[in-house]
């Protein structure tokens, strides 16, 4: 059989719920006797409190109840929250209480819960609860951080490092020691937030019967949080189940812990009923993990020709008030460092400081959009300083083809040493030159510029270490009605898991693809799973979808021939049917539903000899190592120079992420991704004051990509298979975001070169253009 | 974000509206409710009484009364942008209609409700200040007149007593072959404006004889550049002209906030009213 | 209190094609109504302060964010939500073109984006990218960059024009 379904363009399974409004999220769900939840959130950014007044609230009708941390009960006033990962390098491992103790450290901390009969009742009694709190000087900019001055972020903190995280590998002062040129370079990243159009949403059921709570999560890692919930619960595994119903996008800050789930796991056990909390865009805002700042002083060494010796710097990095996702955003800022370049010698260390915002974990790509860009901007760096084509320091510096796989010299956060498995990094910036019209654009750009018009073009490369394990848990079961039940731990947030997934098994299977029953993400129900994030899934439930396919299809072939006096040499399976092939000679056939049906008899029958009952598999197989995508995007801009406006013209993006399953869906990931980065470079930014107090609480001020700003998006694909999974994947989810910055504020900067400016930070805006146009051009009335 | 509770009304006459006024306190009034609902979802308002305009008989509606356009205050946005009679008499109010919102709110978003809230960059007052509007409101003490010059008193604060509503919009367009333009500059289409400036232009045989400009967002409320609008009379209409006329709009006062400098918008104030003078000069010009 | 200012009032209103009376207080909105009152949850609520899109609907054929109109308001209007758009199992050209196109990935905005297209696409059949770029500025995605939505609403917008 040739291929049906790996490889081609399958609509989506999903679609049509969502197209009808028959979609679930956490918020379509309605159980009887279901109270509402609205939570008091801090307003000031650093404060002790001094006492909480409830009982105006409480007299509301329709209020059945108020928590501060003291109403929960015992244990919970002093028992705060864990680190979902734990690490070493941390060296304050501070995290909240459930609801502010005696200090409120950042805007958006939960400070007390009023559970009522509909939210405008809960809301209604929130303006009623009187806090006490006496304000505390704040840190708003992690910059300032550790300065000796510096505010304590928490009371009785000596410091605000959280830890620090270390790049290093090669003899870095040999390459500095040698290098013919050196240049340095400061910016500053801003990354706001994941603003899943859905936000945040909970509802804890708790069944006295069964001793067991239901929690309906908007979660992007099910099986984490009830690990985290079992353990702090001190409760086991099985008391809690998480289900997540549909999920309206995740982008990162959906997979981590956040206090509210468990406030009202707590509650609907204590009240034994359950009760929903729909986390409002203004909690939102600041309630729900962002990725926040980053400082980069960075040098670099290089020989004449551009060739890199060495980099090294320092990183101040903020992470937020607590520091409920442990390390991982500082990890992933700094292991990616080298990219796509064969890097000889790198130092970095970064600092992670606490502040008295919001606190942090990855948002689409986590760290590495933040490595992608400071590596590229080392690229920019040199090509200026040296006066050469940006697409030719970049090939000199590719790891070549030959190379593979490549050790980079760095480590991962796992304590592997990083590998690149496969790729072809020349190529990819070639196609995406090609395609963008890089070679003839020098004489558009000047023609452009004659009529006062400034047009720029920009490049970034990168790669993006995808599809880390352990695993993800898959099983695939025939039904006696011939219908197969595919169920995967992975919690899809939009990405298509349904339709590639069933790709995958109707074609090892033999079967067709709407044959497939879907089921995911709901611990009580499905294998184990660990979270949708980092480009993971595919990588993992990919394999472990083919493997689990692959066991049923032996086991169904092997029952066939038996059945059907055959060899299983003789056997095919198409649609369903297994049947002898044309070469056997033989006319037989049995669908694997009558196969189910044998291999699950009621009272009056017997399983066959030799088999076990259900002809079912589950398997975890997953990638053996890290696959590496890898991409290179060009961006064409054109900027106004009396107003600072940019324009996107262009945006050609040349992607290789292995083997495609359904280019239609890598095609959605990429662009979508790519937006995402766009609005990095240009648009999102969530400001606060120097009391550290969020002034982008909707989304006229905070802005997100919209499709008026857009670019028309190429995407081209190279298609280098992993060795590390049969399947030859890689992930898709980033690839467009990690790159899309510089290749944006490079364009920007080559508009804007016959003016001498360079933008470094990002974003940047019209007004800030204008400054830098402002700054150049004194500078050069200056000289 | 759920409002809060109030009492709602809504009055089907202007006389019930009157009446009502004269025995409430604490109100707002809801129009179109694109500015209001936000604040009240958000409760950043919480009134005791949410007076609904939309029920009330004859507030809205576009009718040409002699030489002048008399637009209900309850007329919807995307009526105006539809309207023949706008498309005619007052092109330039269609050009900046464009740049209101998105065609979602337009459909409930009205004239009237953008001048009452008056933000500073909203392109409606804008326009009825550019276009010398007369303005009528009602309370119980009957009808009074209020020339669009003098409507905003402050930031965000019109004209208009508590127990007063905006009826009705007066415009006389100008008479006779004119260029007009409206632009503004905002982060994304449909956002705010940071600075959006509109402009009407009267040009006989290569000199300007009649030009009125209006600048939002630059400062705490619109205003009209009359500087510049006298200065501008008599002169060629050359890219000298709009040029100084740019300048007199950079030293103008203006705002700044946590997003946006005064600098910057003291520049694009200049650089849209270059540009808009020049559009209008060709239109004017023009065939 | 007076009869008059009780803050509950008895709507009359017609909801994909189907009358309703109810009494409402007034200070929901449209979107919270539809979703708490009648259970038609195909309706989102991205923002609720007017800016996301996601709880676009029709009133009277026109489209509106519901989440800026009260409940109240709609009280002899006709409304048409996301549920009433397919004839039984079959979809409309917009709902079939968002699949073609891949123009949805989690599916929260999508039922906003498809009645903003509804609409602008019934008053404008034949608009071309830039016209429905404009028409869809108003409604945020964080998935699809936007670009297949583009898609899916010219193709229909071509369609609807070559059919007329």
């Amino acid at each position: 059989m040739g291929m049906r379904y790996f490889g081609t363009s399958v609509q989506r399974q999903e679609d049509k719920k969502f197209l009808m409004g028959q979609g679930r999220y956490v918020d379509d769900i309605e159980f009887v006797g279901m109270l509402h939840g609205a939570f008091l959130r801090a307003d000031i950014a650093h404060a002790k409190i001094n006492g909480i007044d409830t009982s105006a609230a409480r007299e509301i009708p329709g209020v059945h109840a108020v928590y501060t941390l003291d109403d929960l009960g015992d244990p919970y006033p002093n028992k705060p929250m864990t680190t979902a990962y734990a690490s070493p390098l941390l060296k304050q491992t501070i995290c909240q209480h459930l609801l502010a103790k005696d200090e409120v450290c950042f805007v958006g901390q939960t400070v007390a819960l009023v559970v009522a009969e509909s939210r405008h009742i809960a809301e209604d009694a929130l303006s009623r609860i009187v806090v006490d709190y006496e304000p505390l000087p704040a840190v708003a900019d992690c910059r300032n951080a550790l300065d000796a001055d510096a505010p304590a972020t928490h009371l009785g903190l000596d410091s605000n490092l959280v830890g620090n995280f270390y790049g290093k590998f090669g003899d870095i002062d040999a390459a500095f020691a040698e290098a013919s040129h050196t240049f340095k370079v400061d910016f500053h990243e801003h990354r706001g937030g994941g603003h899943a159009t859905e936000c945040r949403n909970i509802i804890a059921n708790y069944d006295a019967g069964k001793d067991e709570t239901t929690v309906y999560l908007t979660t992007q890692a099910p099986f984490l949080i009830r690990r985290l919930m079992a353990r702090y619960f001190e409760e086991d595994e099985s008391k809690i189940r998480v289900i997540c119903p549909d999920v309206g996008g995740g982008f990162g800050p959906k997979n981590g812990p956040y206090a509210e789930e468990f406030v009202l796991a707590i509650v609907s056990k204590q009240l034994q009923r359950p009760v929903k909390w729909i986390e409002d865009r203004r909690e939102n805002f600041v309630a729900t993990n962002q990725q926040g700042d980053q400082m980069w002083h960075m040098e670099i060494a290089c020989e004449d020709d551009g060739k890199i010796l060495g980099a090294r710097g320092r990183v101040i990095h903020d992470m937020g008030a607590y520091v409920p996702y442990g390390l991982l955003l500082p990890a992933t800022s700094v292991f990616p460092l080298p990219g796509p370049y064969a890097l000889p010698a790198l130092d970095v260390t970064l600092d992670a400081v606490f502040t008295n915002k919001t606190c942090t974990s990855p948002v689409r790509g986590a760290g590495r959009p933040n490595a992608a860009y400071a590596m590229e901007r080392l690229i920019e760096t040199v090509a200026r300083g040296l006066k050469l084509d940006p697409a030719d320091v970049r090939r000199r510096n590719f790891v070549r083809k030959d190379q593979f796989p490549y050790t980079t010299g760095g480590t991962l956060p796992s304590g592997d040493p990083a590998v690149y498995d496969s790729g072809d990094f020349h190529s990819l910036l070639d196609m995406a030159l090609e395609n963008a019209g890089y070679e003839d654009f020098k004489e558009r750009q000047a023609a452009a510029r004659q009529e006062g018009r400034y047009l720029g073009m920009g490049i970034s490369s990168c790669i993006e270490d995808t599809g880390f394990g352990p695993y993800e848990g898959v099983k695939v079961k025939v039904q006696p009605s011939g219908k197969v039940l595919l169920q995967t731990g992975a919690a899809s947030q939009g990405q298509g898991h349904q339709t590639v997934f069933s790709q995958i098994v109707a074609e090892e299977l033999g079967v067709d693809i709407d044959s497939i029953v879907y089921q995911s993400a709901d611990t009580g129900t499905v294998p184990h799973g660990v979270a949708t994030a980092g480009s993971r899934v595919t990588a993992n439930a990919g394999p472990a979808s083919q493997a689990a396919a692959r066991l049923v299809r032996k086991k169904a072939l092997k029952l066939a021939a038996e059945v059907l006096e055959i060899d299983e040499d003789d056997l095919e399976i198409e649609d369903g049917i297994v049947r002898a092939t044309a070469q056997s000679g033989r006319n037989v056939n049995i669908s694997l539903g009558d196969l189910s049906f044998k291999l699950t008899p009621l009272m009056n029958g017997k399983v066959p000899d030799g088999f076990e009952p259900e002809l079912e598999a589950t398997s975890f197989t997953s990638s053996t190592g890290v696959p590496h995508a890898s991409g290179s995007s060009v961006a064409e801009v054109e900027v106004d120079v009396e107003t600072g406006e940019v324009k996107l013209v262009n945006y050609v993006i040349a992607h290789d992420c292995g083997k495609m399953i359904n280019p239609m869906l890598v095609d959605g990931q990429i662009i979508g991704g790519v937006v995402h980065g766009i609005g990095n470079a240009l648009f999102e930014r969530m400001v606060y004051d120097e009391n550290a107090q969020p002034m982008s609480m909707n989304y006229g001020e905070y802005l997100l990509p919209i499709a008026t700003e857009m670019p028309p998006f190429e995407v081209l694909h190279q298609e280098t298979p992993s060795p590390h999974n049969e399947l030859g994947v890689k992930g898709a989810g980033e690839g467009g975001t990690i790159p899309a910055a510089n290749a944006i504020i490079a364009a920007i900067e080559n508009a804007l070169e016959p003016f001498g400016v360079v933008v470094n930070d990002h974003p940047v805006d019209p007004q800030r253009i204008c400054e830098l146009l402002d700054e150049a051009q004194a500078r050069s009335g200056a000289a | 974000m759920k409002p809060g509770r109030f009492t709602y009304h809504d009055p089907t006459t202007i006389d019930e509206l009157t009446g009502l006024l004269a025995s409430l306190e604490d109100v707002k009034f809801l129009a179109g409710g694109q500015s209001l609902m936000p604040m009240l979802n958000m409760r950043f308002t919480q009134p005791d009484h949410l007076v609904d305009l939309n029920g009330i008989d004859g507030l809205a509606g576009i009718a040409l009364n002699g030489a002048a356009l008399e637009i209900g205050a309850m007329t919807r946005q995307a009526t105006l942008m539809k309207s023949g009679e706008i498309a005619e008499h007052l092109p330039v109010m269609q050009a900046a209609l464009h740049w209101v919102g998105h065609f979602q709110t337009r459909y409930r978003g009205t004239i009237g409700g953008s001048l009452c809230h008056l933000d500073p960059s909203a392109e409606l007052p804008l326009i009825a200040l550019l276009c010398d509007a007369e303005l009528t409101v009602v309370g119980p003490e009957g009808e009074r007149s209020v020339a669009m010059g003098d409507w905003p008193l402050a930031y965000m604060m019109p004209n208009l007593s508590e127990q007063e509503i905006l009826k009705l919009i007066s415009i006389t367009p100008w008479g006779g072959h004119h260029g007009f333009a409206f632009e503004e500059i905002s982060r994304r289409r449909g956002d705010f404006a940071i600075v959006g400036v509109g402009c009407q232009l009267a040009v006989e045989n290569g000199s300007i004889t009649k030009a009125a400009i209006a600048i939002g967002g630059a400062d705490q409320v619109p205003y009209r550049l009359s500087e510049a609008e006298a200065a501008l009379i008599g002169q060629p209409a050359s890219e000298e002209t709009f040029a100084a006329a740019g300048e007199v709009a950079r030293q103008k006062d203006a705002m700044s906030d946590a997003y946006i400098t005064a600098a910057y918008r003291q520049r694009l104030a200049n650089v849209l009213t270059k540009r808009t003078l020049a559009a209008a000069a060709q239109r004017a010009t023009g065939e | 209190m007076s009869e008059q200012l009780k803050d509950t009032r008895d709507i009359t209103v017609t909801v994909n094609g189907k009358s309703y009376q109810e009494a409402v207080e007034t200070r929901l909105h449209l979107a919270d109504f539809l979703r708490l009152q009648l259970k038609l949850t195909g309706t989102h609520l991205g923002c609720e302060h007017g800016v996301c899109g996601a709880c676009t609907i029709l009133v009277d054929g026109e489209a509106v964010r519901s989440c800026l109109m009260l409940a109240v308001q709609a009280n002899g209007r006709e409304v048409t939500t996301i549920e009433g758009l397919a004839d039984g199992e079959e979809l409309s050209p917009i709902q079939e073109a968002f699949s073609e196109h891949h123009a949805l990935q989690c599916g929260f905005c999508t039922s906003g984006m498809i009645m903003s297209l509804t609409a602008f696409i019934e008053e404008n059949p034949g608009a071309d990218e830039a016209a429905i770029r404009e028409a869809i500025s108003g409604n945020i995605c964080r998935c699809t960059g936007y670009q297949s939505i583009v898609a899916a609403g010219v193709a229909v917008a071509a369609k609807q024009a070559g059919g007329s």
